[in-house]
This record gives C-alpha cells, structure tokens and sequence, in this order.
C-alpha cells in the first residue's frame, strides 16, 4: 500500500497522562421542560497524532461533550461538572480568558456547515489571517501570507488569487476546506471535527477526509471527529467511542468495536447499515424504537427500552442497575451481559446478518 | 480501449424493465431554469440546465433508484416525473399517456396516482394541523370517501406506517423524525398511488431510524405492488432498495442498470469514483480507491461534449468534441447502458489507487497514480 493506507491501530497510551483526558464529564442544562442530562458521566482519552471517532444518534450528547472541552456553554444555563485536562491544564472551571487563549489556538474546530462558521462579509483570507494575527501578533501581510500557504495546504487551487474570494464564490467542498485552513492555521494540538462531512457529497467527503489524516501525519494534531457514519469512521479514526443518552456505551480501537462489537447498541447500528456488497433480499434490522427522553432517563440500562438481549441478564438488573463501562481501560461496554455472552451473541446472531 | 465496440441503443434490447410494461416513461425530457439579471428590466441571460436531456422508465411495482451529487437534477427529475414542474422538453408518458404538458385538469386522475415523499420529515408536515388531517386531506381534495369515512381510513393508515391509531389527533411537532417521515408516508398512501417519487426519504434520519423507514417502504413495494422512484445520495441505501439504479451528473444519466450489473461491473469512471468513495464501516476494506479532483462545474454553463470530463481521469480529445451517447457497450447485459467513449473495462479493476486531488498528489507523490494537470473549477 501507499502512505494512503488506513491509519494503523492507536499506539498504547504510554502508561503517563494522556494529551486530552476528559473524567466524569456531567453536562446539564436547565430547561422549562426540566434538567436536561446531556452528557451524564463520561470518561475518555485521546493521544496525540490519533483519531478518536464519537458515534451515536442525534441527541445522545456527541456535540454537548465537545462544547464542553471547547469552552462554548452558556454558563448560565448550563451545569458542567467532571473533568477535563488539555495537556495539563483543567479547563472545568477555567476563567474565561484562558479559554479564549486557547481556542484557535492549541484546539480548534470544524463544523457542519461551513457557512455558519465564515463570516459572508469578509474574504476568505481575512478570516484564515486574522485567527492568525489574534494569536499570533502577526502583521498584515505575514497573515496574508500565511493565508495563502494554508489555501495551498488544504489543496484549494490558485490559492493568490482565491484568497481575496468570499464565502459565496467558493463550493461547498472549497468552503469545508477553508474551514480546516482556518482551524489549522495555528498549529493546534487538538482538533474538534464535528461531522465535518456530512453535508457534503462522497467523492468530496473522500476528499476532506483523506486531506485531515494527511495533515495528521504531517502535524501530529489530535483529532475528535464526532459522526453519525460508521464508513467515516472506519476510514479515519483509530479509536471509537459509541455514545448513547449521554454515555459511552463502548470503547475501542477501530478493529475492536467495528469487528467484535460487544454492546447491544452497537450491534444495532451496524445491522442498522446496508453495506454495498451485503444480500439486498434480508431486511436492514434497525434498533427499533426511538432515542430516549434526556430529562426522564430509563432507570437502569438507559438502553433497556429498545434492547432485544434482556433475557441474557439475570432477574432485573437491566432496568434497575446502571451498568458502568467495563474493563475501565482497552475495549470495553455498559452492559450486564457477559463478556462470554457478548462473545457468542456477536459471532452466533450479528456477524451472520453484516454484509 | 476500444470504444467502436458498442451497440446502438436501437439495436439492443430496450432497458429490462423486469416487471412488464413501463409505467412511467421518460424521453429526451428536459428542464431549464432561468437566470435573470437586470435590477428594474430583469432579463434573462442564461439558464440552469437542471435536467438536460434524460430517458428513464419504471415499470408496475418497479423501484428504480437515482444517484448522483448534490446538484446534478435528482430532485428536478423527481418533480417533473409528479409533475410540479413542467418540463422544458422532451416527453414524460404515464401509463402510455403523455402528461409532460397535461393542464391541471388533465393531471386530476393521475395525480392521486402518482404520490411523493419528501425529504425533510420536520418542513414537509403543516405544524397546525393534527395528523389525522394531514393524511386525511388528500381524500377530501379529491372527493374520495372510503368504505367506514376518512378517520377509520387514515387509522388504517397510521397502522399500516407502523404509528398508533390513537395519535390522530396529535400534532407533528410531537413526533420524532422517523416518525414524521412514517406520517409523510401514510399521507402519500392515501390515494392509493401506484407510484411514489420518494426525494431523500431516509437522508434527515439517523442510521437506525433509517432502516426503519426503508424496510416500511421495502414492504409497501412488496405487499401493495406500489413502483418507486427512489432518490438519494447513498449508494448503498438505493442498492438495498432498487431493482435499477441510474446515476446522474449534471443533468443527464450517465449511466443505467440492474442493481447487480451497475454495482459490480461499472462501466462510467464517474459510476466507478461514486462507488469507491463509500466509505464501508469495515476496516478491512481495502477497494480500490478513486479520488475525483475539485468539485461539480457549475450546470449553467456545462462542459461541452462529455459533461464528466473536467474531473475524468481518462478524458481525451474526443471528449470534449463529442458527447457520448447512452449505450449498451460490448460485455454489459441488456438494459445496461453507459454514456462513455473509453469506459472501463468490465469487472471492477483492483489493487492500484488512482488519486487525482492534486493536494494530495502534491503531498505523496505516489507512484503509478494518474496526476492530470489542474483544470479550471468552476462553481
Ligand atoms: N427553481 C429553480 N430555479 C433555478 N435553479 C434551480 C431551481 N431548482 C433547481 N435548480 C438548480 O438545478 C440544479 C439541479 O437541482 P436539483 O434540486 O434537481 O438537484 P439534486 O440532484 O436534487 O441535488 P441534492 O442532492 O442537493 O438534493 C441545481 O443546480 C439547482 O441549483
Ligand atoms: N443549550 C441547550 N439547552 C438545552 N438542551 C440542550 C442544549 N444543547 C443541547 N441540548 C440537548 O442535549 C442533548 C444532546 O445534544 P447534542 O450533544 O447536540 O447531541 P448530538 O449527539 O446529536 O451532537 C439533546 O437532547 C439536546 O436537545
Ligand atoms: S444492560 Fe441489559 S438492557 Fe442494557 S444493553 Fe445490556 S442487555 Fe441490553
Ligand atoms: S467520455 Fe471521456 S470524459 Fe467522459 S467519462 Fe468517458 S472517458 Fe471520461
Ligand atoms: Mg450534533
Ligand atoms: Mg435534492
């Protein structure tokens, strides 16, 4: 294969603290409705120079957590308790200011839709070098310049003359990469992708996704790229972490949660996924039912009301007893089956049923 | 690569239309909008060609897919097929009768016929009104009063969709978006239809939520013989859903076939680079790997001769003079037609990576790959 292949497997957390290292995180919102438990005890690492993939379906707290990391909750509606250390420094908690310096700057991120995040007024290389200047101090023309290096990075052609373009002259796929050129242009540590390519056709999502591990390599950034798409993260990410009502359900490096899924949740969505080689005469077998209410959680296994693999467990513990992800380290789920049960369920009734 | 080796349209067999006659039947059909200019006088000084010049047929109780990128016409076709927009040329013959232009009047059996979805469950549904007066309305518009009244009728419905009875007098705005779409669905049931045009039904869905709605509408094709017309940008969605799948690129099929045909043996380098950039959630896929350099022109001013040359690997001479028509190369079963002057060759080619984003080509280097000269891209 070329440099093009698939990232290789996460290399072992080296025994000491991770880059970014997030400890009970608790995200509430109070709403008139009630509290909001968006995010509700998570745990998790990401080492430099890898790929951490979030999954989960829309509401289960993937957008939540990383606002939270990024300092963006309006702290007068939202309760964040927990932890979490960038490098070091704890920044539940931190002032303000300090969250500023170190946004743009040692994290940054890429959004959904790139023309919430551009201003329409100004040229696409004002907005890459004035990221730029904040941080920086650097004078107008240095910005400028920096501009076009990182237009030319992220491969948009005629980067001296497309840096005086705005917004609207560009194509969806140039904006997403305007976007990443923005983010990167300070060298962050830490980059937060929230599906950065979801509103974006294959061949150009093939695109973006392919420039991000290459500047991976290049720069040794951190990367959280939130999804809803297995295939995305499959071809990018080198850890998972399948959320669900605000927890991880389960963990892993790519090879583990995609090819021996150990959580009921995790089952359903790859059964959920038609594949392009799979039989096209078996139904798709979705997790029936729908997301959870957030302000009244099921009491137990917050998945207990979809789950078809109760009966495994013994007396009532499913809808009494919240299981915690297990082992605390490596691959592992939120759920009272057994390891051993885990095992054979995955091999005797979900392997047969993927593509 | 031979491109003499092709049969013409006329001389092969028609496109298979496995379950019989054509129900719907679409010719030379095309649609262009109008781009003004001007602030006081407006005039019009180009035109959007959405939808420039395709032939698609669906047979009784047929589902036929339509893929292509954002943009292309997916959604324009769609709507001249259930006659919302009227089309600038060409022929749209329903049930062998002809309703490309057909008045209002005209349209008024068909209509109920011919039924669509659409893609956005949270838009697609008046906030104010309840459900049972969302999927009841189209049975009092059209004066249709079913054995035991509407109510009883639209319950029926709500069950049929997988929804409780009970929620008809519920509003949207208390459903999720599964089951929004689910009540999209019923609405569209209503009338009986003998086609739906579904546009992105599953698109707004989360990936569990979408299962549910394809596998509804997989059984309403079965139990009630109903044809689909089923767009949407996931290949893999339309493959588990379509006997046929035509791919589209700026406003003309490129190419068409049966689902086994067009999947495994692509003939169109555009069909090849579309299917090779799915990302499957298996991370031992090791396909070949196309990447298409820059984006889709603009389709006001498309390129001249073949549409896909801006961004093909393969493109030469011919393919700007000429424009490739629709069909069936040598070495494609029947029905498989491929708009192309030097197509791939049968069969999936394997194990070499053609990378032609030139960023990336910048940064590897890569042996053996095919780097074309940047082009002008336009947007
Ligand atoms: N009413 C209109 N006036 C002018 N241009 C239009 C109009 N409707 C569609 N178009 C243009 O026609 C082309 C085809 O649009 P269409 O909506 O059919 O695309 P599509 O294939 O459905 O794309 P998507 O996947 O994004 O839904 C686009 O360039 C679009 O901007
Ligand atoms: N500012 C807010 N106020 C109240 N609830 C919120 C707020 N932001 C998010 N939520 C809720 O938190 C939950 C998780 O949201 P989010 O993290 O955006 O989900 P996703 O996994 O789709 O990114 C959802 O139920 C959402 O409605
Ligand atoms: S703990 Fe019980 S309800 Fe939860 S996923 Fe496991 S088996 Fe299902
Ligand atoms: S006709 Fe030419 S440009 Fe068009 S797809 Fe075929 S080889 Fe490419
Ligand atoms: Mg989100
Ligand atoms: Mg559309």
């Amino acid at each position: 294969m070329t440099t093009l292949a698939k990232p290789e497997e996460a290399p072992a957390p080296s025994g000491g603290a991770s880059f970014l290292s997030v400890r009970d995180l608790q995200v509430r919102f109070s709403t008139e409705d009630g509290v909001v438990r968006a995010v509700d005890g998570l745990s998790f690492d990401v080492e430099r120079g890898t790929t951490l993939g979030i999954v989960g379906e829309s509401g289960s707290g993937k957008s939540v957590t990383n606002l939270a990391i990024l300092g963006l909750h309006n702290p007068e509606s939202t309760e964040i308790t927990g932890s979490i250390n960038l490098a070091g420094q704890e920044l539940v908690g931190a002032p303000r200011r300090t969250l500023e310096k170190l946004r743009g700057n040692t994290m940054s991120m890429i959004f959904q839709d790139p023309l919430t995040a551009l201003s329409p007024y100004h040229t696409i290389g004002r907005q890459i070098g004035e990221t730029f200047r904040k941080h920086t101090g650097a004078s107008k023309k240095e910005a400028r310049d920096r501009s076009i290096e990182m237009l030319t990075k992220v491969g948009i052609p005629q980067p001296q003359t497309r840096v005086d373009d705005y917004p609207h002259q560009f194509s969806g796929g140039m904006r997403q990469r305007a976007m990443i050129a923005m983010s990167l242009v300070c060298d962050p540590d830490l980059l937060i992708a929230d599906e950065p390519t979801t509103a974006l056709d294959v061949t150009v999502q093939a695109q973006i996704l392919d420039l991000l591990k290459d500047l991976q390599q290049e720069l040794g950034t951190a990367i959280i790229l939130i999804t809803h798409d297995l295939g995305v993260v499959a071809k990018t990410a080198h850890n998972v972490m399948v959320m669900y009502a605000g927890r991880a359900v389960e963990r892993g490096t790519v090879r583990e949660v995609l090819k021996a899924p150990q959580h009921p949740y995790a089952w359903g969505l790859l059964s959920s996924m038609p594949s392009l080689a799979g039989s096209v005469d078996v139904p798709l077998r979705p997790v029936r039912g729908t997301p959870p209410s957030l302000i009244n959680v099921p009491a137990g296994c917050p998945f207990n009301p979809r789950c078809d693999f109760k009966e495994g467990v013994l007396g009532d513990r499913c809808t009494t007893e919240r299981p915690e992800i297990s082992p605390a380290t490596g691959h592992g789920s939120a759920c009272h089956l057994s390891v051993g049960q885990k095992q054979d369920i995955f091999i005797d009734q979900i392997q047969p049923r993927l593509g | 690569m031979n491109d003499q080796l092709t049969l013409s349209k006329a001389d092969g067999p028609s496109p298979a239309t496995p379950s019989g006659e054509p129900l719907l039947q679409l010719t030379g059909v095309q649609k262009h909008f109008p781009v003004m200019d001007g602030f006081l006088f407006k005039r019009q000084v180009g035109a959007v060609h959405a939808v420039d010049g395709i032939d698609l047929t669906v047979g009784t109780g047929e589902a036929v897919g339509l893929v292509g990128e954002s943009g292309c016409g997916k959604s324009t076709t769609g709507r001249l097929v259930t006659r919302l927009l009227e089309p600038t040329g060409g022929q749209i013959s329903y049930q062998g009768r002809d309703i490309a232009h057909a008045s209002r009047k005209e349209l008024m059996p068909i209509r109920s016929e011919i039924q669509m979805i659409f893609q956005d469950p949270y838009s697609s549904l008046n906030p104010r009104q309840t459900v049972g007066a969302i999927i009841g309305a189209p049975m009092e518009i059209n004066g249709i009063k079913p054995a035991g009244g509407i109510q009883k009728r639209v319950q029926e419905l709500l069950e049929t969709v997988g929804l409780n009875p009970e929620h008809y007098n519920r509003f949207p705005h208390e459903f999720s978006g599964g089951q929004r779409q689910r009540i999209g669905v019923a609405r569209a049931l209503s009338l009986e239809p003998k086609l739906i045009v579904a546009d992105e039904p599953v698109s707004a869905l989360d990936v569990s939520i979408q299962a549910q709605v394809v596998n509804l509408l997989q059984q309403l094709q079965k139990d009630l013989g109903i044809a689909f017309l089923f767009i949407a940008h996931d290949l893999a969605i339309v493959r588990h859903f379509s006997q046929r799948v035509a791919v589209m690129y700026l406003g003309k099929i490129v190419e068409i076939a049966d689902r086994a045909s067009l999947y495994e043996r692509p003939r169109h380098p555009y069909t090849h680079a579309l299917l090779s950039a799915v990302p499957e959630a298996d991370p031992d896929d090791n396909r070949e790997r196309i990447r298409l350099a820059g984006d889709v022109p603009s389709p006001i001013n498309p390129p001249s001769g073949c549409r896909f040359r801006t961004r093909c690997w393969k493109a030469q001479e011919k393919c700007a003079t000429e424009e490739p028509p629709l069909v069936q190369l040598s070495g494609n079963v029947a029905g498989h037609l491929t708009a192309c002057h030097f197509p791939e060759e049968p069969g999936v080619a394997g194990g070499r990576d053609v990378v032609l984003d030139p960023a990336l080509a910048a940064m590897e280097d890569e042996a053996g790959a095919v780097i074309p000269e940047p082009r002008d891209q336009q947007d």
